[in-house]
């Protein structure tokens, strides 16, 4: 069965949990750091560790960071919300309930605008909400490494404790076929947004930011169907194939007269297709109740005027006009936001490359190795300015593309600005024209058929003897130097 | 200096700064009074001699001063001291040594006050008795075959038995004033939020309040003054000035109370009181009127929901609460063979580590806030805490104080009320309103009954608390202390 003819009998809903993991520099509850990737349990106090006695008390950077969210959302804020207890028993769960919000989120009523091939759709806001993450379990000796079937459990409690963002989507009914295009569209906007406030690295990949994607399907005119929520869906190609990979079990199921469970399932990135995780039937039940250890939230309506008056460009309409300022595609735009690169590249420009040449170093080798390091691009190791006292140094012609990257890697390996590591590795193209006389002549000398050809008049012949310049000069020189001086030794120019 | 023991805080501090007695000298004589009479009292579960010299030396030293410097206090076991063992009264916390002091502690370290050791309490406060202790109960020191009341029962019982000449407690739904009733003592419950509780063992995060202990109204708001006023790690911790509950009770024991006005609760003057606390009540009053007071009878129609409001919210705050005591992090660790999973493991320790009274209010608490159940029972607690709000924010519309009997009966012997919890839990019918109200209270000795102390009541509204040790500091003038029969 076709994916499209599936579309012609069923249509899907969506809706969308969106964690993000805020970049407050201490935790929600406690004044422990959050540095990512530090030894276990060093990161802990009486606050994180639940030890008998400890109180928290709320980070006020974590609440602004949300209603900042919120509003970027088009969201409404309350003027007084209080925080909950979701009680269930986790080790990695030090308290053994979670501080989070129930039916009085901070966030209300928003949405996203997203557009997928010219065309905009409204993804409404349910909630946005703010709560504690958990910290990590480590299961050793098993074969799953899961909890079932392993000798020891550790524990790491350095995340337990920092704020999180949970963002829901309205279900999505009405995108068809798109829906999975549309989905993906949508966390790529959400994380863009969240990106251009400056409150999380919003990265997928580090598990700062989490999806959980949520669809069901109906056919034509009746009902929406019962839905799944699918879990560890981990990058933007994911959040597509899991919807997509839903609607085709979904569709099957219903076909042969079947019936949806509304269940947990995982996403298997190496298969594309999910796997039936915890039935809702027999579902915790977390006792929700207010949160007695913490004062309401009621932030001040003057407060947040200011901190939505002082909201950022939209990353949308900042798209558009860069778009039109660099005179790209809006393709390449894309890409240029998926891959985070567009302050970077604004910047490099800002120090005086030109656009094309800008984007080619970040997207290109910049790009690739940042995805090898596995790091942010502002982390690789060249700054926008040395990128674009490279790409200067291309245009006078001082170096070519070759040697141009040979001189971003010592950039990056910390040798200095591009001019100091082209002198120090002596990289310059060589513009002697004493010297490349000198190998133009020899290899005349030592490829006299060719050469002969090229005085016949077979001009394209030429390249030979420019490729063995080029090998002489161990690519310094500059190629279409020498294939001037070539033809005027030949007597052919 | 005859017998140190004998003396009040007041006194002891007075002498200290002075300079004719020494702290060390001071703390002592009450760790040898201790080590005299505790094995009949068992009001301590651990006394820290050398942390306790050790403070007292350097407020010899001059390193310290201050209204209380040099005057020892025993703490409940519920609050954190570091270094030093806190249990709870409870299997599961045995041998726990907290990192951190709790702010309270704090404040009596920097106050110089030296820390005997840590008293005695039914597991986590639930009851009101000592009987619910892991450790073995507390004796009464005006009969040793009766309960000292609960659940701060040791700290109220090194006070009568001259143990220690201050104590804190803490009180969520009477754990302080009660305890006080029946052992001849005087302890106060702050207004929610004036005391932290940083490093105090939550059993009921709303109604959990700190407070001081001591033998008179001048001693207990001494120490009200050092341990109480804002902290910024505890979120539901009140940010104003603390009432200066100290001059309040010096202008109490002059002994006049003109132009304030009494409020007694009509409901709680039915038959819920034995005849002698009942009597012991009426003569007070009488007392207070002749000191200027006017008595107004005031109705509280929802206090009589009290109760059952309360063991809604308490034990399901209490369930989320102590879901944080698994074996994973501290404390025992129970059935951990290397087979059993971290669940089962997870299971038995709190299998093994509570005991009846924290197992019955966790699955009271745990099946209150179910799904389905919520509104019918936490949510309807709630909205009968609001109305018990109201009933005290009307009633001190028309008097400045409510009086009551603390508790409706004297110390009863060991053994008689645990096989029925509901006749345990009517100990806490006067005092419990004051807890879903959030205002303070205190409890101060006004008579005997048989032979064993009787406690008064004054609750004032939250703020307030300065009216209410004026008030019992007029009564304590004019009926005098109790002194139980030597041990």
């Amino acid at each position: 069965m076709s994916y499209e003819e599936i579309l012609t009998r069923y249509e899907p809903v969506i809706g969308l949990e969106t964690h993000v993991e805020l970049g407050t520099a201490t935790k929600m509850f406690c004044g422990c750091k959050t540095d990512f990737g530090a030894e276990p349990n060093t990161q802990v106090c009486p606050v994180c560790l639940a030890l008998p006695g400890a109180l928290p008390v709320m980070n006020r950077a974590a609440i602004e960071a949300t209603i900042r969210i919120g509003l970027a959302l088009n969201c409404d804020i309350a003027e007084w919300c209080r925080m909950a207890r979701k009680n269930y028993f986790y080790p990695d769960m030090p308290k053994n309930f979670q501080t989070s919000q129930y039916d009085e989120p901070l966030c209300v009523d928003g949405y996203v605008d997203v557009e997928v091939d010219g065309v905009t759709h409204r993804i409404g806001i349910e909630r946005v909400h703010i709560e504690e993450d958990t910290g990590k379990t480590l299961h050793v000796g098993g074969a799953t490494g899961r909890i079932h079937g392993a000798t020891e459990s550790l524990v790491d409690y350095n995340r337990a404790g920092i704020p999180l963002v949970e963002i829901v989507t309205k279900p999505v009914p009405g995108l068809g076929g798109l829906a999975p295009e549309i989905a993906k569209a949508y966390v790529a906007e959400l994380r863009d947004i969240i990106r251009s406030l400056g409150v999380s690295d919003v990265r997928m990949e580090q598990g700062s930011m989490r999806c959980d994607v949520n669809t069901s399907l109906n056919r034509p005119g009746e009902e929406w169907g019962t839905r799944t929520e699918t879990k560890n869906v981990n990058s933007l190609r994911s959040v597509e194939r899991a919807v997509r990979s839903e609607i085709i079990r979904q569709s099957a199921i219903l076909d042969d007269g079947g019936k949806i469970h509304q269940e947990t399932r995982h996403f298997h990135e190496d298969r594309g297709d999910t796997s039936p995780g915890r039935s809702k039937e027999t579902a915790t039940d977390y006792r929700y109740f207010p949160e007695p250890d913490l004062v309401p939230i009621a932030p001040d309506p003057a407060w947040v005027a200011t901190l939505k008056a002082a909201l950022p460009e939209k990353p949308s309409a900042k798209r558009a006009r860069l778009r039109e300022e660099w005179g790209i595609t809006e393709l390449d735009m894309q890409s240029v936001a998926n891959a985070g690169a567009v302050e970077i590249i604004e910047e490099t420009i800002a120090a005086g490359a030109s656009p094309a040449g800008a984007r080619k170093w970040w997207m290109g080798e910049l790009a690739r190795r940042a995805n090898e390091l596995n790091v942010e691009l502002t982390a690789v190791g060249a700054t926008p300015a040395q990128v674009a006292a490279l790409q200067k140094l291309v245009d006078e012609g001082k170096l070519n593309d070759k040697l141009a990257r040979t001189v971003l890697e010592g950039v990056v390996a910390g040798e200095g600005d591009p001019a100091e590591v082209m002198a120090a590795r002596g990289l310059e193209v060589v513009n002697d024209t004493g010297a490349l006389t000198a190998a133009v002549d020899e290899a005349i000398a030592a490829n006299p058929d060719i050469a002969a050809k090229i005085r016949d008049g077979k001009i394209a012949a030429a390249g030979a003897l420019v490729g063995a310049v080029m090998k002489t000069t161990r690519g310094q020189a500059d190629a279409k130097t020498v294939r001037e001086l070539l033809l005027e030794r030949l007597g052919v120019s | 200096m005859s017998d140190l023991t004998r003396l009040s805080a007041a006194d002891l501090a007075s002498l200290i700064a002075k300079r004719e007695v020494s702290a060390v000298e001071v703390a002592t004589a009450h760790l040898d009074r201790i080590a005299a009479v505790d094995d009949r009292v068992h009001a301590f579960l651990h006394v820290d001699r050398a942390g306790a010299l050790e403070a007292a030396a350097a407020v010899d030293r001059g390193e310290i001063t201050g209204p209380l410097a040099g005057v020892p206090i025993a703490v409940k076991d519920v609050v954190t001291t570091k270094g030093v063992p806190t249990t709870a009264a409870s299997k599961i916390l045995e041998g726990w040594k907290p990192p951190y002091d709790a702010t309270i502690v704090e404040r009596l370290k920097k106050a110089g006050m030296p820390i005997l050791g840590k008293t005695n309490m039914d597991e986590f406060a639930m009851g009101s008795s000592t009987e619910y202790s892991a450790y073995g109960p507390t004796n009464n020191p005006w009969d040793l075959g009766r309960i000292p009341g609960g659940s701060g029962g040791g700290s109220a019982a090194a006070l009568a038995a001259y143990e220690a000449p201050l104590a804190i407690g803490t009180d969520t739904g009477g754990s302080i004033r009660q305890p006080g009733a029946v052992t001849g003592t005087v302890g106060a419950k702050p207004t929610y939020g004036g005391t932290s509780r940083y490093g105090l063992i939550a059993f009921s995060s709303s109604l959990d309040t700190p407070g001081p202990c001591a033998r008179t109204v001048e001693d207990t708001a001494l120490l009200h003054a050092v341990i109480a006023g804002h902290d910024p790690r505890d979120s539901t911790s009140i940010d104003k000035p603390v009432p200066d509950v100290v001059r309040a009770a010096q202008l109490g024991k002059s002994g006049d109370l003109s132009g304030v006005k009494l409020g007694v609760v009509k409901e709680f003057s039915g038959d819920g009181s034995e005849p002698g606390v009942a009597a012991a009540f009426k003569d007070s009053l009488e007392a207070l009127v002749k000191l200027g007071a006017e008595v107004v009878e005031v109705s509280c129609p929802h206090f009589e929901y009290a109760l059952p409001a309360y063991y809604l919210i308490a034990p399901s705050e209490c369930s989320s609460n102590l879901a944080r005591f698994d074996g994973v992090r501290y404390g025992l660790r129970a059935g951990d063979d290397g087979n059993r999973s971290l669940e089962e493991v997870m299971s038995l320790t709190r299998e093994a580590g509570f005991g009846p009274e924290v197992k019955r209010r966790i699955i009271i608490g745990t099946y209150a806030l179910s799904s389905g159940y919520y509104d019918a029972y936490y949510g309807q607690a709630q909205k009968v805490r609001t109305l018990i709000t109201r009933d005290f924010q009307s009633a001190f519309e028309k008097v400045d104080v409510l009086v009551s009997p603390t508790t409706p009966f004297v110390a009863f012997p060991f053994g008689s009320r645990t096989s029925d919890p509901y006749q345990m839990y009517l100990a806490d019918l006067f005092t419990i309103p004051t807890n879903l109200y959030g205002g303070p209270a205190i409890s101060v000795p006004c008579g005997l009954s048989e032979g064993l102390p009787v406690g008064f009541q004054i609750m004032a509204p939250t703020l307030a608390d300065d009216r209410m040790y004026r008030v019992a500091a007029a009564l304590e003038s004019a009926v005098g202390t109790f002194t139980p029969p030597a041990l």
